[in-house]
């Protein structure tokens, strides 16, 4: 691609202090990074496993956050993918005891379908907003992931599918990983350069001049909670293929990293703006986060207001003043 | 009335307002006296909303003072002016929905009980109390949200008079009502005016205003024409005052040689649920039609069902010889139709978003290579309609938000147009946009109707669709009243004069031509060739 003469000024501008806000979170995060690495030199931070380590643990959220991008991006929210992700561990773990990996597979990603459809539906045509759709999704679907497996977790033997999904790896790569670059890959294309993600994007700037458009913003919607839930799904297995075992405390939680990874990645809350790269960013600096500070031996207690107090700090930096 | 009135309800002196070099109130006075029925006119822009919002507190004048009841207001702020007893009341209008007409009536001024708790039933009482003063009929127990646009409209009115409100705005109050719910508010306001409250009433409607005005005030271009009684200002003349001598950008577009093809839009007798009513009209390529009317006519109404916005309910469109279905606006723009809409900012654009984004927004399908929308094809998309358009952008990239209003609408205009469209619909395209991108815009419609295209379009300003159009549609009640070629409107005595002069001499005609439809009935309906 070559570089045209409109092009030149808004690099110089990207580069300027001007767009410095945009840019935080990748500034923020070489910030961390640095600080952690200097002050937790000695206490292995460093360490090329203890870096791939962040990385598995930041796969799920990343996944979800990819699809949470478009949620938001399309001025909708997704509440429910937290307890989906568990119930789709627990319905993967039951469906490969029943009848082996791919329908396991299978089932997982049906569940997603499944939700998603229900989440869309009562968005799209009965009206319900999605905040309060998926808010009781969260509920139904935590519950029925308690009812099916009885509250105990469902083991996975399948040694097949605890590589693929989450546990494996390639020489020093694991396979989460490449979970995690693949989709994110997928997912910036799509929303940057697809018909699809176009629309996405404009359903959220603006409802109405988009359906002038001709864009059928309901159908966008609808797509967007579907590709969430399926997104929590996959996340889910993954949770399940690392710990061997389906239980419907996986993800419990989760939907507040994911929506926190979202808006510090740039994406906002109010629809119309939303990078996938950012998003993946600002998950790996939620994991950072953790890590971190686990590993200078903060309490669970002071690790919750660390974290809530450098996500609002950095979130809170990002936003320009209008 | 020619008693030597003490001090006036509100005497405004010498004001004077500027909005960014643009003069929108130059050295106005204006009187209303108590116990007065005060009519203001004027055309757009002729300063009737900046006046109102001066007195009312929301603009301060750059000079000029105002005096309620004699007394000089020392500040001009909104608590100054509802203190000083002015009220005004909106077209949208500020009721609570999901509140009842007392609570809405009391709001912030609850009726406390003993306990400082909130006692609906004495406000219900004084509220009902309130009504049957004024002879009016609206239960103060009923949900706000369920009351028609009538009472909405006394309710809100009730309101202002609790407030002891002295002074009455009334900014097109009878837009949204019914024929029996004006003769309703028209009571009410006599009623008010002979217990001592003095009303402005601004009104399109020269028939209305003949009703129910004592005085009337004419404001052109910023300036005060003339304060006479009705009985001193016969319609015709009205009008003369309103549309006066103006030099505009606009006289200088040449409207040229229109050769006129075959039909591409037939509409028979189409109906909506609401509006439009029963509309047949015939547009042929390379024509551009207009369509007059006052707010509430229905033009717009048409404009969306053209564009599958709105549900057709009953007829039939023919679009290129080919009866279709337009349900959505996928589907008229599969049909080659594009609606410019009105109001820019909410339907037009995303105003966060980029140029490119905006302009590519309706054909991403097209610029597909593959699964990919192509970069490259769509900067060459946008670019051309940047340069076709002369739109003023620091770059393709920029956001739409950045730009000027006349180049915001612009970026509209080249959406729509990189759909190639063979109809476009223009809704008010030039409003809130500077004089300059006016003319501009005017001259880009007899520009695509020159290159084939068939145009319909709205606009309030008539001198506007004077310039533009081939033949002009007068609306009234959601039915086409009246269809005029734009040459008939040319006053053979002014054919002499300059092109300044023959405009104005055309929008009197147009001006009158728009009255008369308001009160004819749809029976009277006949078509002029």
């Amino acid at each position: 691609m070559s570089i045209s003469e409109g092009s030149a000024p808004t690099l110089a501008a990207r580069l300027g202090l001007a767009n410095w806000r945009q840019n935080i979170i990748y500034i923020g995060f070489v910030v961390i990074f640095v600080v952690f690495a200097l002050a937790l030199h000695d206490k292995g931070f460093l360490n090329p496993n203890n870096l791939l380590n962040i990385f598995r643990q930041t796969a799920m959220i990343a996944v979800m956050a990819i699809a949470m991008t478009y949620v938001l991006s399309a001025g909708e929210i997704d509440l429910s993918v937290g307890a989906v992700a568990g119930l789709a561990s627990v319905v993967t773990a039951m469906a490969i005891d029943l009848g082996g990996p791919l329908l396991g597979v299978a089932a997982g990603l049906g569940t997603g379908i499944v939700v998603g459809v229900f989440n869309g539906l009562l968005t799209t045509r009965v009206g319900i907003p999605s905040f309060l759709t998926t808010l009781a999704m969260m509920g139904i679907a935590k519950g029925v992931a308690m009812w099916i497996s009885d509250t105990a977790a469902v083991p996975i033997i399948s040694k097949s599918y605890s590589f693929i999904f989450g546990g494996g790896s390639f020489g020093p790569i694991p396979v989460l990983l490449v979970w995690m670059v693949v989709l994110g890959i997928i997912g910036q294309l799509v929303l940057r350069k697809t018909t699809f993600g176009r629309q996405v994007l404009a359903t959220g700037g603006g409802e109405v001049a988009a359906r002038y458009s001709g864009i059928n913003t309901r159908a966008i919607k609808f797509r967007v909670l579907v590709i969430s839930s399926m997104a929590a799904s996959l996340a889910g297995m993954l949770y399940a293929g690392r710990l061997q075992s389906g239980r419907f405390q996986l993800g419990e939680g989760d939907e507040l990293s994911v929506i926190a990874a979202a808006v510090l990645g740039g994406t906002s809350l109010f629809g119309g703006v939303g990078t996938v790269v950012g998003t993946i960013v600002g998950a790996l600096m939620i994991g950072l986060i953790n890590n971190g500070l686990i590993l200078m031996g903060l309490e669970f207690s002071q690790q919750l207001i660390a974290r809530g107090a450098i996500i609002v700090l950095a979130v809170a930096l990002s936003q320009s003043r209008r | 009335m020619n008693t030597p009135a003490p001090a006036p309800a509100v005497a405004m002196k010498g004001v004077s307002k500027s909005f960014g070099g643009i003069r929108a109130l130059v050295d106005v006075d204006f009187e209303v006296a108590n116990g007065e029925i005060h009519a203001l006119l004027g055309g757009n822009g002729a300063g009737k909303s900046t006046i109102l919002k001066i007195l009312n507190g929301v603009h301060v004048p750059d000079s000029g003072t105002i005096a309620v009841d004699g007394i000089v207001l020392a500040e001009i702020s909104p608590e100054a002016s509802r203190r000083a007893g002015i009220a005004m009341i909106y077209q949208e209008m500020s009721l609570i929905p999901t509140l009842t007409v007392a609570q809405n009536v009391f709001l912030t001024r609850e009726v406390k009980g003993r306990l400082g708790l909130i006692d609906d039933r004495v406000a219900e009482r004084r509220a009902r109390e309130l009504f049957h003063m004024l002879n009016v009929e609206v239960d103060p127990r009923a949900r706000v949200a369920d009351l028609g646009a009538g009472q909405r409209q006394l309710t809100e009115i009730i309101k202002a008079i609790s407030h002891r409100a002295k002074v009455l705005v009334l900014d097109e109050p009878s837009t949204a009502l019914s024929v029996e719910d004006v003769e309703r508010l028209f009571s009410f306001l006599r009623k008010l005016r002979d217990d001592g409250v003095a009303i402005i009433y601004v009104s399109h409607r020269m028939d209305e205003i003949a009703q129910i005005a004592d005085r009337a005030t004419i404001l052109r271009d910023g300036r005060h024409v003339i304060t006479a009684p009705l009985s001193e200002l016969p319609v015709e003349s009205m009008i003369e005052h309103i549309v006066g001598r103006r030099s505009r950008g606009l006289s200088d577009i040449v409207r040229g040689e229109t050769r006129v093809g075959e039909p591409v839009l037939v509409l028979r007798n189409v109906s909506a649920a609401d509006k439009p009513k029963n509309i047949d009209l015939t547009l042929r390529r390379g024509e551009v039609i207009g369509l007059a009317g006052l707010l509430g006519s229905g033009r717009s109404s048409l404009a969306r069902v053209i564009c599958g916005v709105d549900r057709v309910t009953s007829g039939e469109i023919e679009v290129g010889g080919r009866r279709v279905r337009l349900d959505s606006p996928r589907d008229a723009i599969d049909a080659r139709m594009a609606l410019i809409p009105e109001d820019r900012l909410r339907q037009g654009v995303i105003a966060a978003h980029s140029v490119l984004a905006n302009v590519t927004m309706s054909i991403l399908d097209r610029l597909r290579t593959g699964w990919l929308v192509s970069t490259p094809k769509a900067r060459a998309v946008t670019d051309e309609q940047i340069a076709a358009l002369r739109i003023k952008t620091s770059s393709r990239d920029a956001a739409v938000r950045t730009l000027s209003g006349g180049n915001q609408q612009k970026v509209v205009l080249g959406k729509w147009l990189a759909t190639t469209p063979d109809i476009l619909v223009l809704d008010e395209p030039t409003a809130g946009i500077d004089i300059g991108s006016k003319a501009e815009i005017i001259q880009l419609v007899r520009e695509f109707a020159s290159a084939g295209r068939a145009i319909v379009m709205i606009s309030s300003e008539l001198s506007e669709l004077l310039t533009a159009c081939d033949r002009i549609l007068v609306m009234a009640g959601g039915r086409i009243m009246d269809d005029i070629p734009r040459a008939d409107l040319d006053d053979p005595e002014a054919a002499g004069s300059d092109a300044v002069m023959q405009l104005q001499a055309a929008e009197r005609r147009l001006q009158i031509a728009i009255q008369k439809a308001l009160t004819r009935g749809p029976e009277e309906v006949h078509h002029v060739h």
